[in-house]
């Protein structure tokens, strides 16, 4: 309940804050992960550095064919931006099923991907719609791609000098769409993911000519399940060609189990929750 | 920052949660502490005009904003239409979540007067209740929603009602 | 519906408007000047030795006045138990540790930061033995948890042996011979009652002063119990009772987690006399998790035998019990309640047996409904597995065998009589307005389509209105505290010189409304505007015996008490008005803040004239002391017996096994009705937090004692969107039991539900050959129970 002592460092330029980043530190943006980690002591930086006062950072633009959301977007700008709406809908549902109406008021989705938790839904859609992280720390900015950015849980390829100051998502093309869909702790749609699959699609003359497809809550990290997606595409996106690549989802998953379902019955959930948001997706995609 | 419409200030620990300085410091006690995993929702303030849990924020990071909490609601006196939602619609049983929840229905009423069911029990998703099963919640809020765009409330739903 | 006179008034609450504004004050609000704060040191593994326990880096931490251990309160003894079978807990770790979450060591220090901190840096070694997690290892006794007793079994309660001075018959023969006839269709099921977490959203909290010139304590808890607590601070520090002020303020949820007296309340006053100042303690969720008591944890196998026409030859339930590792307030005696109840509407031999017994986990104690959940979802699950196997509709079956409206009072096996019952009646209701016919043609047209909808109904008697002198001999009293025994109800009334009123009650709210609704009892008896009314309870100091608020008795037994209190007050004020009208007592009738003649409505007086005459003797009648107020005590002869069934509809996924509900409907009885939208109010409640326990809650230590469901991001109560709106409907069956007819509601939701919601996920499945699956129902379950089948 009462965090342990930090010292607390709130930089209003990126260049101050890299300043203040070292091995003890910690970036904090809206702290909705951090601070309850901290509350109950399981986790106690030195030094928290809250980058939510650094201008320029809280923003949602195009640039050069891509969407670029910026560190201190909130998942419910995030949730309902019509620029994301339009480019990368699977990362608008994940962050509108993200949390409660207060942690989308606060939480980012740029620290809901840094903090990499394996259950949380943005990681998926960020994945599915080949996000590019933008790592930035003193000694210059680092491009990673979603599929390298999640490492294990709770962990990401951040290295602790680094923050992540945006994620940049191509602009859908002709033909693309994207989807997320999921199953909560409780049921419905409602709390972290028991197992939730994003998908993106590129729909060319009725076949799936592209595709992506990311799984969340399933294994020890958001990962794409590539042969799913290989499966996929060429086939003509009809319900029996989904469901029958879909049966591969967990090919490339280390499955874990925990209080929510057992190591079967993910593997069965990644299946139809890849189905489900293919399915979506392709819809989507007109 | 500006607390309902005060300017306060005070040297706090880092690590000082917002509720504890809204609570400890402010004496302003209607702000409540369910969980500490921000997911009862009791501390739910409005931090420049948005709901907030003010148990998963420091203090320090509320430095220059506006905070309105439960008893900065009622404007002269008057109760908030979701105030009176919860009254006249029996909203509260232990009355414990009640501040949370009100502020939470109001940031909701303040989006959308007239919302379905399905978004009133969305938009008080993050404000966990134990004693009324949100049943009375809901016909509190819409109650409010009423009141909020000139219309009469629906009736009460219990027998007997009047 | 029917209503008692003023009553059944469509009153808005008097609690709410502090409430709504955030000016209510509950105990974590009161900050005493220069109050220190507490923080424990609590143990991380289930079971093991201490073998060494270092306190001095926190002693010289900031800010820390004090570090107690077991040696410095040793002398106290462990926390006082009611039904003290079992091992009594230390008040801190004496040497040893039997659960995740033990109090070792408290910190007292000059902020809850500061005290936090210092509790970390206390350093302990253990030496770590196997956890007893299992029930039924536990039972074995294989592993022992507590050396010095006997057995892990603490207790076994049977049906016809839980008070032998009943000499009661065992009716094990009856129901095994039934087995053996040659029509007898039995069904049987092994299920589990899983263990809960109550989580009132108010966490514990006390604030505890001593004032060493008057030699009184203080203390405000969180509680529903405020003069047990007085009565066990009192008998651990040899003090009187009344130099033990305990006030329970706004209590912000109870549900059976407060109606336990703590070792940390204990402590905190012990902390207090001390040091000298003012000290408060408040759990954090993770220690209301893990520290605060638990709810029922049950396995066991019920039996039916019937024919297959329907009609019930007998029923068994085996079943072990988890007490957890530390006997506290009730603990073995909670199935006790279940066991009064075993029969639930049905006339027909009982074989009950439940264990009790001892593990490495957070003592269980009374949670909502208290060993009747248990008792009525083992039965009801059964009787529905019945009424599947014999191919017969669940309600017909079960209105085949209830008790008929003209046995009442109707003595069921266990010695105990059912008050009054309507159980027909109340099914009849539920089959008319949830459109019974219409929901099975709906589920079987949604069927028909490949959708899983499945239909469950439940019924349920409870018993509540503990008060009968009868309990206290089988311990249930608060005379371990070294309190009266007997769990009377009482109220004193008193008209104020300004007629206002004071009602100063024994029980007191945790969220139901009691100022409402005894300012409405009071304010109907005397025709005084419920805004004149105050209603003050939860300080033992104002009112020399309180038993409390649980077992929905308040209302059948304090309301009572207030009630006849009301009566006095109103016989003598009439003498007054007939005083002043020169009219005859007997013709004086109390309306509108005032009195009149019957017959001659013109000669009338207000209640501030007939007040101010009640205080000055030159007004009164000749002889008649001033003063107008009256105190009454209440003991039923029974307890109340609610009754009612419920109904769901729900859909499955069948993919992901995900449980939707998609209509819920119930019909309650609890006789008279005082105020019908508080009634609503605690039905929804009840049936929520059954709800919760079929499709959600589940508290889940592993096999080495681990709590893995410490905070709610893991032990997941129900939120908004996880429910539908509920449509209630009532029965009204007075009882004879107390004159105001009433019953009680606060569980009857609660008791209701649970089985009601598997019974509807059971049929949505049967299609498929599901039998029974445990809850929590969640979708992993599901899902499983459907593959297996299939299999």
């Amino acid at each position: 309940m009462y965090p342990r002592e930090f010292d607390y460092v709130a930089p209003t330029s990126l260049e101050d804050a890299f300043a203040a980043l070292g091995d003890d530190s910690k970036v904090m943006s809206g702290g909705m992960s951090l601070i309850p980690l901290m509350k109950m002591r399981l986790f106690s930086p030195g030094t928290v550095v809250d980058i939510g006062r650094i201008a320029g950072l809280d923003t949602i633009s195009e640039d050069n064919g891509n969407l670029v959301i910026g560190a201190l977007v909130r998942h419910g700008e995030t949730a309902t931006n019509p620029l994301v709406a339009a480019n990368a809908q699977a990362l608008a549902t994940a962050a509108a099923l993200t949390g409660d109406v207060q942690v989308r008021n606060r939480g980012t989705t740029c620290g809901a991907l840094a903090h990499a938790d394996v259950a949380a839904d943005q990681p998926g859609g960020a994945l599915a719609v080949g996000a590019t992280m933008v790592a930035q720390s003193a000694s210059g900015t680092r491009e990673i791609a979603a599929g390298d950015f999640f490492v294990d849980a709770l962990t990401s390829a951040l290295e602790p000098n680094e923050i992540l100051t945006s994620i940049r998502i191509p602009k859908a093309g002709p033909g693309e769409g994207s989807a997320y869909d999921k199953l909560g702790r409780r049921g419905g749609l409602s709390d972290y993911a028991v197992a939730g699959a994003a998908a993106w699609v590129r729909m060319d003359g009725g076949s799936v000519a592209d595709a992506r497809v990311a799984l969340t809550g399933v294994g020890t990290k958001a990962s794409l399940a590539d042969a799913t997606a290989q499966a996929v595409i060429g086939t003509d996106g009809s319900e029996s060609a989904v469901r029958a690549a879909a049966a591969k989802a967990a090919e490339d998953v280390t499955v874990i189990e925990d209080l929510y379902g057992s190591v079967e019955y993910k593997t069965h959930l990644a299946s139809v929750y890849a189905t489900r948001a293919l399915l979506k997706a392709i819809a989507n995609a007109g | 920052m500006t607390v309902n419409g005060q300017e306060v200030s005070a040297d706090v620990e880092a690590r000082t949660l917002l509720v504890h300085y809204i609570r400890e410091n402010l004496h302003l006690t209607g702000t409540h502490v369910g969980c500490e995993t921000g997911y009862c929702g009791a501390c739910t303030v409005h931090v420049d005009g948005a709901p907030v849990k003010s148990c998963t924020m420091l203090a320090v990071q509320a430095e220059g904003l506006e905070l309105t909490t439960i008893e900065g609601l009622a404007q002269n006196g008057e109760l908030h239409p979701v105030q009176e939602g919860f009254w006249e619609r029996h909203g509260l049983q232990c009355g414990f979540c009640t501040p949370g929840m009100i502020m939470s229905a109001a940031a909701l009423l303040a989006d959308n007067d007239n919302p379905s069911e399905a978004e009133i029990r969305h938009g008080i998703e993050g404000n966990l209740c134990r004693c009324t099963g949100y049943h009375n919640i809901v016909r509190a809020v819409e109650y409010a929603g009423a009141k909020v765009r000139g219309e009469e409330p629906p009736a009460p739903d219990w027998e007997g009602a009047s | 519906m029917a209503t008692t006179s003023v009553m059944g008034g469509d009153v808005r609450r008097r609690e709410d408007p502090a409430l709504i504004r955030g000016k209510g004050t509950y105990v974590d609000d009161i900050q005493p000047t220069a109050v220190l704060h507490i923080a424990f040191t609590r143990s991380p593994v289930a079971r093991a030795k201490i073998t060494s326990l270092d306190t001095s880096a926190a002693k010289a931490m900031p800010g820390v006045v004090a570090v107690f251990t077991h040696d410095d309160v040793a002398h106290l003894g462990p926390l006082l138990a009611q039904v003290p079978i079992g091992k009594l807990r230390p008040l801190l770790a004496a040497g040893e540790v039997n659960h995740v979450g033990e109090a070792i060591a408290m910190v007292v220090a000059e902020n809850r930061y500061q005290a936090q901190d210092a509790a970390d840096a206390i350093d302990v070694d253990y030496d770590t033995m196997p956890a007893v997690i299992d029930l039924k290892e536990a039972k074995s006794d294989a592993v022992k948890v507590h050396n010095e007793l006997d057995s892990n079994v603490l207790h076994t309660w049977t049906y016809h042996g839980y008070w032998a001075a009943l000499g009661l018959e065992d009716q094990t023969p009856q129901v095994d011979a039934a087995m053996e006839r040659d029509d007898a269709v039995v069904v049987s099921l092994e299920m589990i009652n899983q263990r809960l977490i109550p989580v009132a959203i108010e966490p514990r909290s006390v604030v505890a002063d001593y004032n060493e010139g008057y030699g009184r304590f203080t203390v405000h808890s969180s509680t529903q119990v405020p003069h047990a607590l007085s009565g066990v601070i009192s008998k651990t520090f040899g003090m009187q009772a009344s130099d033990v002020r305990v006030i329970a303020p706004e209590v912000g949820g109870g549900f059976g987690a407060k109606l336990n007296v703590y070792n940390d309340e204990v402590l905190a006053a012990f902390a207090a006399k001390k040091l000298g100042r003012a000290v408060k303690w408040t759990e954090t969720r993770r220690e209301a998790a893990g520290s605060t008591i638990h709810g029922r944890g049950w396995i066991g196998t019920a039996t039916i035998v019937g024919t297959k026409e329907g009609e019930f030859l007998g029923y068994k339930l085996e079943a072990i019990a988890d007490m957890g590792a530390y006997t506290q307030n009730f603990t073995v005696a909670i199935p006790l309640l279940g066991l009064w109840i075993a029969s639930g509407q049905y006339k027909m031999p009982v074989s009950w047996t439940v264990d009790c017994v001892v593990t490495n986990t957070m003592t269980t104690d009374a949670y909502r409904g208290a060993g009747r959940p248990e008792a009525i979802y083992y039965l009801e699950r059964i009787i529905d597995a019945f009424a599947h196997e014999i191919g017969m509709d669940p309600l017909e079956v079960r209105k085949k065998n209830f008790w008929q409206p003209d046995e009442f009072p109707a003595v069921m096996g266990c010695g105990f009589a059912l008050d009054s019952g309507n159980y027909a009646g109340a099914v009849d209701r539920l089959i008319e307005v949830s459109g019974y016919q219409d929901l099975l043609k709906m589920r079987d047209d949604a069927r028909a389509e490949g959708r899983h909808v499945g239909i469950g109904v439940g019924s349920y008697v409870e018993v509540c209105g503990f008060g009968p002198a009868v309990l206290a001999e089988i311990g249930f009293s608060w005379a371990s505290y070294g309190l009266p025994a007997s769990f009377n109800g009482s109220g004193l009334v008193r008209v104020n010189p300004d007629a206002t009123v004071n009602v100063i009650i024994g029980t007191g709210p945790t969220g139901q409304g009691h100022e409402t609704t005894w300012a409405q009892i009071v304010g109907d008896g005397l025709g005084i505007p419920i805004e004149r009314i105050r209603v003050r309870h939860g300080d033992t100091q104002e009112h020399p015996m309180g038993i409390g608020t649980f077992g929905s008795r308040s209302l059948a037994v304090d309301g009572t008490a207030t009630y006849q209190a009301t009566a006095r007050v109103r016989e003598k004020a009439a003498l007054i008005a007939a005083h002043i009208l020169e009219a005859s007592a007997d013709d004086i009738v109390f309306e509108d803040n005032g009195a009149y003649v019957a017959g001659s409505p013109e000669k009338s007086v207000d209640w501030a004239a007939i007040a101010k005459a009640a205080y000055q003797a030159h007004t009164l009648p000749e002889g008649m002391e001033s003063g107008l107020e009256a105190y009454s005590a209440f003991s039923p002869g029974n307890a109340t017996w609610p009754f009612g069934t419920h109904l769901a509809v729900v859909e499955v996924d069948e993919e992901t096994g995900d449980v939707k509900i998609l209509k819920y409907v119930a019909v309650d009885d609890c006789g008279n009705v005082v105020n019908p939208m508080i009634v609503d109010g605690q039905v929804h409640g009840g049936i929520t937090q059954g709800i919760g326990q079929a499709l959600f809650e589940d508290a889940v230590y592993d096999s080495d004692g681990n709590l893995l469901t410490g905070s709610l991001l893991d032990y997941l109560i129900p939120t908004a969107e996880d429910l539908p709106s509920f449509e209630l409907s009532h029965t009204v069956t007075p009882t004879d039991v107390n004159p105001m007819g009433v019953k009680g509601i606060g569980e009857a939701g609660t008791i209701g539900s649970a089985h009601t919601i598997v019974n509807a996920v059971v049929d949505a499945l049967s299609p498929l050959g599901v039998k029974h699956i445990d809850m929590p129902l969640r979708p992993k379950r599901v899902w499983a129970a459907i593959q297996e089948a299939r299999s």
